[in-house]
């Protein structure tokens, strides 16, 4: 489970951002204590891929800042990377590697072999009968699947998702709501940009329109 | 968790990426033969031509060859969503960025040495070009690989940069050209090619230093 101190939160200060000479959001605030999840829904460019990629640290916002437990992640640098887990548009998964292989990796980026995690990570995401076969005969499902596997491969306390439903299964979103109360029940913090009308997630949380 | 590991963990990866997805590595090398066995078809077999033409097309087929592979660095990385996951490890992105510079050398620059022996025979150059032609690949290809890793980095995403990339990195490639061939044929005269590979060693160093920070750099002006 996740492991920080309660009193750590996630702050938006004043965030703007544009794109192509629009302006996409200005002064936008927001704090985010343990525990809590924030839905980020709006149109199809109104900016939440901006957003959430900001929150990564992969852009810097126009102005405004992120501070993590009150330190700007700027300054934090790699152990802001440390404490968070960003899963994107794309999956980031290799086609011609195995499920396995992908997930092998990403541990050894960050953190070291835990075959022991590995192997929870796939049997906890359904994907355990797959483990040997290439991401390439993974249905898009699937490969979804392990793209969240990936969070569950090393504790971070800061979870960042880009529509992490899309393409997934009935059964695969059940998976996942047990997988986002997990993490916020053990004190995790969720920022997910979704177009989901009813989510049907327990815990407190919150919402964000961007128009 | 080491740096090595970090950079062996990349290094692995994407080596069994191109042994798992070979056309990738096998068509830089049939270009760089098929085009460099091209040219005694139109000059004719006159082993003088041949001896005066041979190191230049041998070494401008390998820069070509090494310019065609160059956008596979970064570019699947880049469409997968691969790269925002390198970014966001915990290890430096200089490091990463190296491990997959190594292994684009490794996968589409060295087999471009033994293939030039195969080229020397059939341009009938003297034994005595064999062994300044393998050094100067040997020192030269990299140079290719760091220092196209680099504008790889830059056009990563951009619609035509391949194009784009072909033609920003063929004139920064040039001095390795002059160097090479010039060592390669001061051989064959038989005078002394000490100058032009210490140019070449230094040309090595200088990418080895600065290629994998400019690379990191422009990655992150992409992916922000």
């Amino acid at each position: 489970m996740p492991n920080i101190p309660p009193t750590c939160k996630l702050e938006l200060r004043a965030l703007q951002c544009s794109r192509n000479d629009a302006l996409l959001f200005n002064d936008l605030s927001c704090v985010l204590q343990t525990g809590e999840t924030l839905y980020v829904r709006g149109a199809n460019g109104s900016g939440k891929s901006s957003l959430l990629r900001m929150l990564a640290g992969l852009a810097q916002p126009d102005a405004g800042d992120v501070r993590w437990c009150g330190t700007d992640t700027r300054a934090l640098g790699s152990d802001y990377a440390a404490v968070l887990q960003y899963v994107g548009h794309q999956n980031g998964i290799k086609l011609d590697l195995t499920a396995q292989e992908n997930l092998a990796f990403y541990q050894a980026l960050n953190g070291g072999p835990d075959a022991a995690a590995l192997i929870t990570a796939l049997e906890r995401t359904g994907l355990a009968s797959c483990a040997a076969l290439p991401a390439r005969r993974l249905s898009a499902g699937q490969r979804r699947r392990l793209a969240l596997a990936r969070l569950l491969l090393w504790h971070a306390p800061l979870w960042l998702l880009d529509e992490p439903l899309t393409s997934l299964d009935d059964d695969g979103r059940a998976l996942f709501r047990g997988l986002m109360q997990r993490h916020t029940t053990g004190g995790g913090i969720i920022v997910m940009a979704t177009h989901e009308a009813d989510i049907g997630a327990n815990g407190p949380h919150r919402e964000l329109v961007l128009q | 968790m080491s740096v090595a590991s970090a950079f062996m963990a990349v290094l692995r990866r994407d080596l069994l990426l191109g042994l798992r997805h070979r056309v990738e590595i096998i068509n830089p090398l049939v270009f760089y033969i098929l085009i460099a066995s091209l040219f005694p078809f139109a000059v004719g077999s006159d082993r003088s031509t041949l001896g005066i033409i041979g190191p230049a097309v041998i070494w401008v087929c390998a820069l070509l060859a090494a310019t065609l592979s160059l956008d596979r660095i970064f570019h699947a990385d880049f469409e997968d969503g691969s790269l925002e996951q390198l970014f966001l490890a915990r290890q430096p992105l200089v490091l990463l960025t190296s491990a997959k510079v190594l292994a684009h050398w490794l996968l589409c620059g060295l087999p471009l040495i033994p293939a030039a022996l195969a080229l020397n025979a059939l341009y009938q150059l003297p034994v005595t070009s064999l062994w300044p032609m393998l050094t100067t690949l040997l020192l030269g290809t990299p140079v290719f690989s760091l220092t196209g890793a680099a504008l790889a980095a830059l056009t990563v995403g951009l619609r035509g940069g391949g194009v784009l990339l072909a033609l920003l990195i063929l004139p920064l490639y040039i001095p390795v050209l002059i160097f090479a061939v010039g060592a390669v044929g001061n051989a064959m005269n038989g005078l002394s090619i000490a100058g032009e590979l210490y140019f070449l060693a230094a040309l090595l160093v200088l990418a080895l230093t600065l290629m994998p920070l400019a690379a990191a750099a422009a990655l992150r002006i992409r992916l922000g």
